[in-house]
C-alpha cells in the first residue's frame, strides 16, 4: 500500500442522537436535524464547516434536505450504502476514506428512523428488496425474521448450540440497557422464564430473539487526526474499518453457496484485522449488530473470537456482560435499547472510548463495532 | 398468496415448474456444465453465457426449516403456524430450494404437523395443479 493509509488518520469527534421510542411525533428529517446539530455541537464544529456526508441507502432523508435545513457548507463528498443494517459501519468508513485521501475535511454520518411508528418494510409487498424474493417469498419466507431463523434453525442443528445460548445474548443486552436510562427497555428487566415462554415470531426465534421497533436517529462527525486534536471531546481513532461481500453470497437468503452459516462478517473481519496493530484478543468491548440474537454467535465466529460453531458456547458463564470475556452491547444495542440499523451501536463504541458508557467497560481502550450479519456488511475496529 | 414475481434469469425455471418440471440452470460449455442456482445471465466459473435448464429428480432432503408465527401479510396469518423448509437437492446437495412441507399436491402449507418435520428427512418434489398453486414446487415426505 502506498501513502499512510486509513490507519488511525480520522476520528471520532462528536456523536448525537434524539431520544429513542415506539413513537416520536417529530419527522424523521427533523429528527434527522437535532442528531446532526447535537452531533456537531458535541464536537464544538460549525455545521457551516461539514464538507462531506455519508448515509444508507434506505435513509429516506437525502443530502439535499438535510444540507439546506441545517445550514452545511459546500459539500464534496457524499455517499450512501446499501443493504439495511450492513451499512452502518460503512458511513463512517467512507468519511474516514475521504477526509483521509483530502476529499474532505469533516463529515457527518447519520440515521434518522421512524420504524417504531412507520410501516414495517417488509409488508410492502411492491417493492422488491435486494433478495431473490421470486425464489423466496411466495413461500411464506416474508420477513427478516424468517430468513435468519432459516440459518439459526440449521446452525443450532449443526453446532448443538441452543436456545440457552441465544437467551444469553438477549439478557447481556437487557442488562445493559436496564443501566441506560436512554434505552427503551430501561426499566423491563428480562428473566429466562419470560424468554422461555415468550410467542414465536418465526420458530426457532421468539420475540426477545428480535430488536426492537423505534423511532429514533443519531449522528456522528469524522475529522482527521490532527483536527480532532483540537475539538471538544476525547478523539475515538477510526483504527481500521471494512466491508464485506463474499464470493457468491446472496443476501440474508445465503441458502445457496458451499456455506451459508459463512457470512459477511468472515469476509469483513479479514480485512479488519489484516489493516489493524490488534486481534481479536485485545478486544476490549464489542457492539455487535444484534437486530437478531443469533447474529451474535455468528458475529462472534466470523470476528474470530471463538472458533466456527463455538458462538454458542462462548456466550455461556456471563462472557457477553459487562466483566466477562468480551461485554457486549453496553447500551443495550438494537435488542434492548434501540434499533435505529445499528447506528447506536457506532455511538456507544465512541462513548465507552470517552469513558462515558452507562456500563462502562473499565480503562477500555478498544472497541469493535459491527453492522450487520447475513447482509453485505462493514465493521469497525475504534481506539482511544 | 404472493405468487412470484418473475425475472428474465427465472422465467424458464417457472416455465417448466408450470408443465411440473424441476429445472436448474446449467453452464452449456461442454468442458464446464457447472448447475447454478438462483439462475443468472453467465456463468461464475467459465463466464460463458450459453446455458441450458437440466431436469432433477426432485429428491432431496429438509436442511433447515422455520414455523412462521404473525404478524405476516394476511393471506399468510391466516394459515399460521405454517411451515417453511430448505430442501438440499440429491442430485446436486449445494442447489437448495425454500418451499413448502405439505401432504399431498393440493394441500396447504400447515397441513404437516411441525413435530414431523425434521432436518434430514427425505422428501420429493410435486406440483400443485389447483389454482392457488399453480407452478409452485412443493414437497412431501418420502416417508409420510
Amino acid at each position: 500500500m502506498t501513502g499512510a493509509g486509513l490507519k488511525d488518520a480520522t476520528a471520532v469527534v462528536g456523536i448525537g442522537q434524539t431520544p429513542f421510542a415506539k413513537q416520536l411525533p417529530e419527522s424523521e428529517k427533523a429528527l434527522a436535524c437535532r442528531a446532526i446539530l447535537a452531533a456537531l455541537d458535541d464536537a464544538g464544529i460549525s455545521p457551516a464547516e461539514v464538507d462531506a456526508l455519508a448515509s444508507y441507502t434506505m435513509e429516506e432523508t437525502d443530502e439535499v434536505e438535510v444540507a439546506k435545513a441545517v445550514g452545511f457548507g459546500d459539500l464534496t463528498f457524499f455517499s450512501k450504502v446499501g443493504y439495511g443494517g450492513g451499512g452502518s459501519c460503512a458511513t463512517v468508513a467512507h468519511l474516514a476514506a475521504a477526509v483521509a485521501t483530502g476529499q474532505a475535511t469533516v463529515g457527518v454520518a447519520w440515521r434518522s428512523r421512524k420504524r417504531g411508528s412507520g410501516p414495517r418494510p417488509w409488508k410492502n409487498t411492491a417493492v422488491q428488496l435486494p433478495t431473490p424474493a421470486q425464489w423466496t417469498r411466495p413461500f411464506g419466507l416474508l420477513r427478516p425474521a424468517d430468513e435468519i431463523a432459516m440459518l439459526t434453525r440449521r446452525y443450532l442443528h449443526e453446532f448443538g448450540a441452543t436456545r440457552d445460548h441465544l437467551f444469553n445474548v438477549a439478557l447481556a443486552c437487557r442488562n445493559r440497557a436496564n443501566q441506560n436510562p436512554a434505552a427503551m427497555m430501561y426499566e423491563r428487566p428480562l428473566t429466562r422464564d419470560m424468554y422461555m415462554t415468550s410467542r414465536w415470531i418465526s420458530e426457532p426465534l421468539c420475540l426477545f430473539d428480535n430488536c426492537l421497533e423505534t423511532d429514533g436517529a443519531l449522528a456522528c462527525v469524522i475529522v482527521s487526526a490532527e483536527r480532532a486534536r483540537d475539538c471538544r471531546q476525547r478523539p475515538v481513532y477510526v483504527h481500521s474499518a471494512a466491508q464485506g461481500l463474499p464470493a457468491q453470497h446472496h443476501g440474508m437468503v445465503n441458502y445457496w453457496n458451499d456455506d451459508p452459516l459463512t457470512g459477511p462478517a468472515w469476509t469483513a473481519a479479514r480485512h479488519l484485522w489484516k489493516h489493524s496493530d490488534f486481534t481479536p484478543e485485545d478486544v476490549d468491548v464489542a457492539q455487535i449488530y444484534d437486530a437478531f440474537t443469533p447474529l451474535i454467535p455468528l458475529s462472534l465466529e466470523g470476528y474470530g473470537f471463538c472458533g466456527r460453531g463455538e458462538g454458542g458456547a462462548f456466550t455461556e458463564g456471563g462472557a457477553l456482560e459487562i466483566g466477562g470475556r468480551l461485554p457486549l452491547n453496553t447500551s443495550g444495542g438494537g435488542l434492548s435499547e434501540a434499533y435505529v440499523h445499528g447506528f447506536n451501536l457506532i455511538n456507544e463504541g465512541v462513548k465507552q472510548l470517552r469513558g462515558t458508557s452507562t456500563a462502562q467497560v473499565p480503562g477500555a481502550a478498544t472497541c469493535l463495532v459491527t453492522a450487520g450479519e447475513g447482509v453485505p456488511t462493514s465493521a469497525l475496529l475504534l481506539r482511544t | 398468496m404472493l405468487t412470484p414475481v418473475v425475472d428474465d434469469d427465472g422465467a424458464p425455471f417457472w416455465e417448466y415448474a408450470a408443465r411440473g418440471e424441476l429445472r436448474v440452470q446449467a453452464c452449456a460449455e461442454p468442458d464446464c456444465g457447472e448447475l447454478r442456482f438462483p439462475p443468472r445471465p453467465c456463468c461464475p466459473h467459465c463466464h460463458s453465457f450459453d446455458s441450458e435448464w437440466r431436469r432433477m429428480s426432485g429428491k432431496g432432503r429438509v436442511w433447515s426449516y422455520v414455523v412462521p408465527h404473525p404478524p405476516l401479510l394476511p393471506d399468510y396469518a391466516a394459515v399460521a403456524p405454517y411451515n417453511v423448509i430448505v430442501v438440499e437437492l440429491a442430485d446436486a446437495p449445494r442447489i437448495r430450494f425454500v418451499g413448502n412441507l405439505v401432504s399431498g399436491p393440493e394441500a396447504p402449507i400447515n397441513s404437516i404437523a411441525q413435530e414431523r418435520i425434521r432436518i434430514g428427512a427425505k422428501v420429493q418434489v410435486v406440483f400443485a395443479e389447483g389454482e392457488d398453486g399453480t407452478g409452485l414446487p412443493r414437497w412431501v415426505l418420502e416417508r409420510p
